[in-house]
């Protein structure tokens, strides 16, 4: 089936080669009833940027909380019931008008899950990950987040165990905001660090 | 190993594909895909390291025109087949074409990990250079930090070195740091006010 090096049959589509090593690993009992759906159901209505908004909210809202958040993301994350894989060793870290935060992996797809969920498409793909720890100034201007040309940019590459989220700066009009009308202001990309409030 | 995966500062690949808001899954084949790596790694044991490592080892060309649910498949496959719960054959012949996995391990196993480095080395404000070694497996040390100078910002503690777990049942701890790195000394290309932070094992720095 695999021809020779020369000439390799073709590929079979991705949608077949999912269902075959499905249907062995269920074969061999490798596959709980229910489990591929509870992991994609979980991802997809659960564990999401919601959650991260959420944290920044509360970040706005209460300077203890702040105080608390960035000098022990993990706890402090954790307060709000946030916590599990990806999200074990929290580093968070603060936008203000001169430093502007973003984050990254080169190597694979490192991201915050429990506050942020799945990475999207793009944060895993090449472009993204080759040219954010090269030229930061100019991908982000590419991507719609200007910044003042004097500021301040720290590319964090999650290289290790610390996974990173962006306290992006409290926007202005907010005043008199309840918590959750706050957290309706935070996009996933200002917890990432492509775009500013 | 120095693969495909280690995309840091590569060049040409245009602009980044970004859209505000997508769907978590593209397609279904795509939750699955991600729940079946879960399932293979929880069932032979597998390490984050070797897990990361077998997506690593994926031919390049096939890493650089396939989606990441793709390699998280591939992967899957092919931990799947070298901790013998599937053979490549039946996977071809279930999907009625070619299964490309990834290509074998070239490091030698792992026998002695070696007594774990204890106290951290190095504490915030001191300056390290990254060593320049060209290691046959999975690092989590990309190249192009490598032989660089930079400055340790925080200390987070002692983890598993990924170098070792990714061939080994044995384990060695180390302490890891944010290292700060000035990105006109990483590119030569006079940017001013950018740092690049990357999370680092002991044993890959050096004191500077």
């Amino acid at each position: 089936m695999s021809g020779d090096a020369h000439h390799p049959a073709p590929m079979a589509p991705v949608e077949h080669r999912v269902a075959a090593l499905e249907a062995l690993l269920t074969e061999r009992g490798l596959v709980p009833d229910g489990f591929i759906e509870e992991i994609t159901r979980r991802y997809e209505t659960e564990i999401g940027p919601m959650n991260g908004a959420r944290v920044v909210a509360r970040a706005w809202a209460d300077p203890a909380y702040k105080q608390r958040l960035l000098a022990d993301g993990t706890a402090a994350i954790a307060e709000l019931g946030f916590d599990g894989p990806e999200g074990h060793h929290m580093v968070v870290v603060e936008n203000t008008p001169a430093v502007h935060n973003v984050i990254v992996c080169t190597l694979c797809s490192c991201y915050p899950w429990p506050t942020l969920g799945l990475p999207p498409a793009w944060y895993k793909d090449p472009p993204y990950r080759a040219r954010m720890v090269r030229e930061p100034r100019a991908l982000l201007a590419e991507m719609g987040c200007e910044l003042p040309g004097d500021a301040e940019i720290r590319v964090w590459d999650s290289s290790a165990e610390v996974r990173y989220l962006v306290l992006p700066e409290r926007p202005p009009g907010t005043e008199g905001m309840s918590e959750a009308e706050l957290a309706g202001c935070v996009s996933r990309d200002s917890m990432i660090g492509v775009a500013r409030l | 190993v120095d693969g495909i995966h280690d995309l840091g500062g590569m060049q040409g690949f245009g602009a980044v594909d970004h859209s505000p808001a997508e769907p978590v899954f593209h397609e279904p084949w795509e939750g699955r895909a991600r729940a079946l790596l879960e399932a293979v790694s929880g069932a032979v044991q597998a390490s984050g390291g070797e897990t990361r490592h077998s997506i690593e080892r994926m031919d390049p060309g096939h890493y650089l025109t396939s989606s990441y649910y793709e390699h998280w498949l591939t992967a899957a496959a092919t931990l799947a087949v070298e901790h013998g719960l599937v053979s490549p054959e039946e996977l071809e012949a279930r999907a009625g074409g070619r299964f490309p996995l990834s290509g074998p391990v070239h490091a030698p196993p792992v026998a002695d990990a070696g007594p774990g480095a204890g106290e951290p080395r190095f504490a915030p404000g001191d300056r390290v250079r990254v060593r320049e070694w060209h290691p046959p497996g999975h690092t989590r040390c990309p190249c192009y930090i490598r032989g660089k100078a930079g400055v340790v910002v925080r200390l987070d503690g002692t983890h598993s070195v990924p170098d070792i777990e990714a061939h080994s049942t044995a384990r060695r701890y180390e302490a890891t740091y944010s290292v700060r790195f000035d990105a006109a000394s990483l590119w030569r290309d006079g940017q001013r006010g950018v740092w690049v932070h990357v999370d680092l094992w002991d044993s890959y720095l050096e004191p500077a």
